[in-house]
């Protein structure tokens, strides 16, 4: 049978016919695969060169792209955003305390303002340079409704009915500890966590509880809605959940 | 397989942008309930692949993955636009095998990335967050192969006739498609692997001009 015989009875399956395909399908599948292990070199490569040219573009298609750089991606635990007007929010402080307290937006408005810039940095490993945080350090908030001494941590829950985090008195005391209700300039959007939100600047930022409601001062570390499902308790950047992050 | 997948792949869009935090999906919120959903539905993509790829009713989809997986001169000619109108293509045109390709390999690089990205707790979290860019450009790249596809299909009357009633107008195919309408009117395609209900391909059926496309 000369050539073109073979071609007519099986006219796709030619002998001139290359494996490409089978090596483009396993090929690909393998550098995917492969991704897993060499994926997060890759990542700071790219946000090292797109990344740099991302942050320029005015559309802002590009922050759309997995860049890991100075892309906020929005969580949520609970159906869509949980919302509060600066006029109805207000903040419980309670628990093992000598005088409770109840603030409302104004309240933490007219208390001693601390600013800090500092990174955010998420635990899925994407990272926001140089944030500039206002709000109320914590340790101010815990001086003025006192704490007793059989206190040893505190539980934090959000107003969308199911967050909740944690942190020991110790961390709690850090001056970088912030309830926090400017971001980046403005006060914080209700997708940032707003109007008021927890930022625990050394820790990934799970820790940083949005949408605060309550602050209970309670003898031992309860762990946060995170934490129940095999994160970190004690989260600090780069030296927890077997990272290693740049600490903050 | 072709719309159970495409089922799978909308449903797996739509909660992975939410799972992103893309804008316009974040109001789906629901974090946790999302994520499982997103997790097992993920792992069901290989299932219509597999029992294509195993049963009998499988046998169409086993040739056209035979044809995906070469690459002939045919394709080569197609490829570069002054030489197109020589080539004779098969049952796929080349853009169709890399499409198919591209998909096929997705359906591994998915799942795989998505467990490394899921039991973080088991994996280090380095390669979470390997994972976790791979899943990402993938995703990009996938919804741009498909976009096209579907560009495609809508601007293509005969093939988009094809992959919703199963058979081709003849004419079109010999015209289009002029070694595998040679393949399906030659009578040793019915020694092959085929079994009889997936191959109409009796001359008669093909007399009245119409040609089984796969399933």
């Amino acid at each position: 049978m000369n050539q073109d015989a073979i071609e007519a009875l099986e006219p796709e399956f030619n002998q001139n016919a290359k494996p490409y395909g089978r090596r483009a399908f396993l090929g690909i599948a393998a550098l995917g695969s492969l991704g897993v292990v060499l994926g997060n070199r890759q990542a700071t490569a790219v946000k090292a060169t797109i990344g740099k040219v991302a942050i320029k573009d005015p559309t802002g298609i590009a922050k759309l792209l997995p860049i890991n750089d100075d892309r906020w991606t929005i969580f949520t635990v609970t159906g869509g955003y949980p919302k509060r007007s600066k006029a109805d929010y207000q903040l419980k402080i309670s628990g093992l305390v000598d005088r409770p307290l109840t603030l409302s937006y104004n309240d933490l408005l007219q208390r001693k303002a601390t600013s800090m810039t500092k990174d955010f940095q998420c635990v899925t490993g994407w990272r926001v340079d140089d944030v500039p945080w206002v709000g109320v350090l914590l340790r101010d908030l815990l001086d003025e409704v006192g704490v007793q001494s059989s206190a040893t941590a505190l539980r934090f829950t959000s107003f969308d009915g199911e967050y909740t985090e944690s942190l020991t008195l110790e961390q709690a005391y850090r001056p970088d500890m912030l309830v926090a209700y400017q971001l980046l300039g403005r006060d914080i959007t209700t997708a940032h966590g707003g109007p008021v939100r927890l930022y625990a600047a050394p820790m990934y930022g799970y820790k940083s509880i949005k949408w605060l409601e309550t602050i209970e001062v309670v003898d031992k570390v309860i762990p946060g809605y995170w934490e129940e499902r095999g994160y970190d308790i004690d989260a600090w950047v780069g030296g927890s959940n077997g990272l290693s992050d740049d600490p903050i | 397989m072709h719309w159970s997948n495409a089922v799978l792949f909308i449903f797996l869009t739509i909660t992975g942008f939410s799972l992103y935090g893309a804008p316009g999906f974040r109001w789906i919120g629901y974090r946790g309930t999302v994520k499982d959903l997103h997790l097992w539905v993920g792992y069901a993509l290989p299932f219509p692949v597999l029992f294509a790829i195993l049963t009998r009713a499988g046998a169409q989809f086993r040739k056209d993955c035979k044809r995906f997986a070469r690459w002939t001169v045919d394709d080569s000619r197609w490829w570069r636009k002054r030489t197109r109108p020589s080539a004779k293509l098969g049952k796929f045109n080349p853009g169709q095998k890399l499409n198919a390709i591209y998909i096929g390999a997705c359906i591994i690089v998915f799942p795989v990335t998505g467990t490394a990205m899921r039991w973080a707790n088991v994996f280090p979290l380095w390669m979470r967050r390997g994972a976790d860019f791979t899943h990402s450009w993938f995703a990009i790249f996938l919804l741009a192969v498909i976009l096209g596809h579907i560009l495609m299909a809508i601007t293509r009357p005969e093939p988009m006739r094809a992959i919703l009633r199963g058979t081709v107008d003849a004419k079109w195919a010999q015209h289009e498609h002029p070694r595998w309408h040679a393949e399906m009117t030659t009578a040793s395609h019915r020694r092959d692997s085929d079994p009889p209900q997936s191959a109409p391909t009796d001359p008669e059926k093909i007399g009245s001009g119409e040609i089984a496309h796969s399933s």
